[in-house]
C-alpha cells in the first residue's frame, strides 16, 4: 500500500515537473515562465522527499522557490516582462538546430548511463533515518567537505560584491550617457 | 535501523534528469530573452541536482546532496549576476535579444 501511494506521489510529481519545464521553455511572457518555474521547483522538492533528501528539499522550496524566485519576479516586473515570441514567423533553421541538438543531448545522457549503471542501479542500499537529515548534512559540511563550504561562502561573498558593483556602474552609466549625449541621439 | 526505498528506481529519477536538462538546454538555444534563458539554465541545473541526489540515495551516501546543495549557492549566485547584467543591459537601453547582443563593449 505505501508503495503504491508513493508511486501515485511519484508520477503526479514528475509529471508537474515535466509539464511546468515545458511551459518554462514555450511561454512568451517571461512573467509566466517564472511563475511555471516556481512549480517546477516545488514539484522537484516533492522527489527529492521521495528520495530521502529531506534538508535539500527544505532548502529548494526556501533558498530558490522562495528567495531566487522572488528576485526574478520583481527584475521581471521591473523590466516590463517584454514578451517575445519564440514560435512566430514559420520555423527557422535556427529552431530545427535546437530541437535537434536538445534531442541528441537526451538520447546521449541516456545512453551512457544505461551503458554505464544499466545493471546495477535497480538495487538501492538501505539507509538509517538521519539520512539527508539536516544533522547529517551538516555533519558532513564540518567534516568532510569543509573546503566545498568555505568556497561556497567566498562565491557567495564574490557575487554579492558583483552584484553591488554592477548596479553602480550601471546607474552612473545612465548619468554620463545624459550628460554627454550627442544632440542627434533621442532624449531618453 | 534502516529503511529501504519504496516507489520506481533511480533509473527513473535519472531518466527524468536527463529530460529536464535536455528540456533546459533546448530552452537556452530557442529563446531570445535572456530573462527566459537564465530561467532554462535554472531547469538544467535543477536536472543536474536530481541526478546527483539519485545518485546519492542509491549509493546511501550523503555526498550527492552537499554537492547539490554547493549547485544551490552557485546558481543563486549566477542568478545575481545574470540579473545584475539584464538590469544594467536594460538601463543602457540595450535591446534585451541574445541575438542582437554580439559585441562585448556597451
Amino acid at each position: 500500500m505505501g508503495n503504491f501511494l508513493v508511486w501515485v506521489v511519484w508520477v503526479a510529481a514528475a509529471f508537474g515537473c515535466l509539464g511546468s519545464g515545458i511551459a518554462v521553455v514555450s511561454f512568451s511572457n517571461p512573467f509566466y515562465s517564472a511563475l511555471a518555474l516556481i512549480g517546477n521547483l516545488g514539484s522537484l522538492a516533492v522527489l527529492y522527499l521521495l528520495l530521502s533528501a529531506e534538508f535539500v528539499a527544505a532548502a529548494q522550496v526556501l533558498v530558490y522557490a522562495g528567495a531566487v524566485m522572488v528576485m526574478f519576479l520583481f527584475v521581471i516586473a521591473y523590466l516590463g516582462g517584454e514578451a517575445d515570441a519564440p514560435w512566430a514567423g514559420g520555423p527557422t533553421w535556427q529552431q530545427f538546430a535546437a530541437v535537434l541538438a536538445a534531442g541528441a543531448l537526451f538520447v546521449e545522457i541516456i545512453v551512457v548511463v544505461g551503458l554505464k549503471a544499466g545493471g546495477r542501479l535497480s538495487h538501492q542500499a538501505h539507509v538509517t533515518r538521519a539520512f539527508g537529515s539536516p544533522a547529517a548534512i551538516g555533519r558532513l559540511f564540518l567534516t568532510d567537505h569543509l573546503l566545498a563550504f568555505e568556497i561556497t561562502s567566498i562565491v557567495l561573498l564574490v557575487a554579492a560584491v558583483g552584484g553591488v558593483v554592477l548596479g553602480a556602474h550601471a546607474r552612473r552609466g545612465v548619468e554620463w550617457g545624459s550628460a554627454t549625449r550627442l544632440p542627434t541621439e533621442p532624449a531618453p | 535501523m534502516t529503511v529501504a526505498m519504496l516507489g520506481p528506481e533511480v533509473s527513473w529519477y535519472l531518466a527524468l534528469s536527463a529530460f529536464l536538462f535536455a528540456t533546459g538546454a533546448f530552452g537556452v538555444l530557442i529563446r531570445r530573452s535572456p530573462l527566459i534563458v537564465l530561467l532554462s539554465l535554472e531547469i538544467m541545473l535543477n536536472g543536474a541536482n536530481l541526478a546527483l541526489i539519485a545518485f546519492s540515495r542509491h549509493h546511501g551516501r550523503g555526498d550527492g546532496q552537499i554537492f547539490a546543495i554547493s549547485v544551490m549557492a552557485i546558481a543563486a549566485s549566477e542568478v545575481v549576476v545574470g540579473l545584475g547584467l539584464i538590469v544594467a543591459m536594460s538601463r543602457k537601453r540595450i535591446a534585451l535579444d541574445v541575438d542582437k547582443l554580439n559585441v562585448l563593449r556597451g
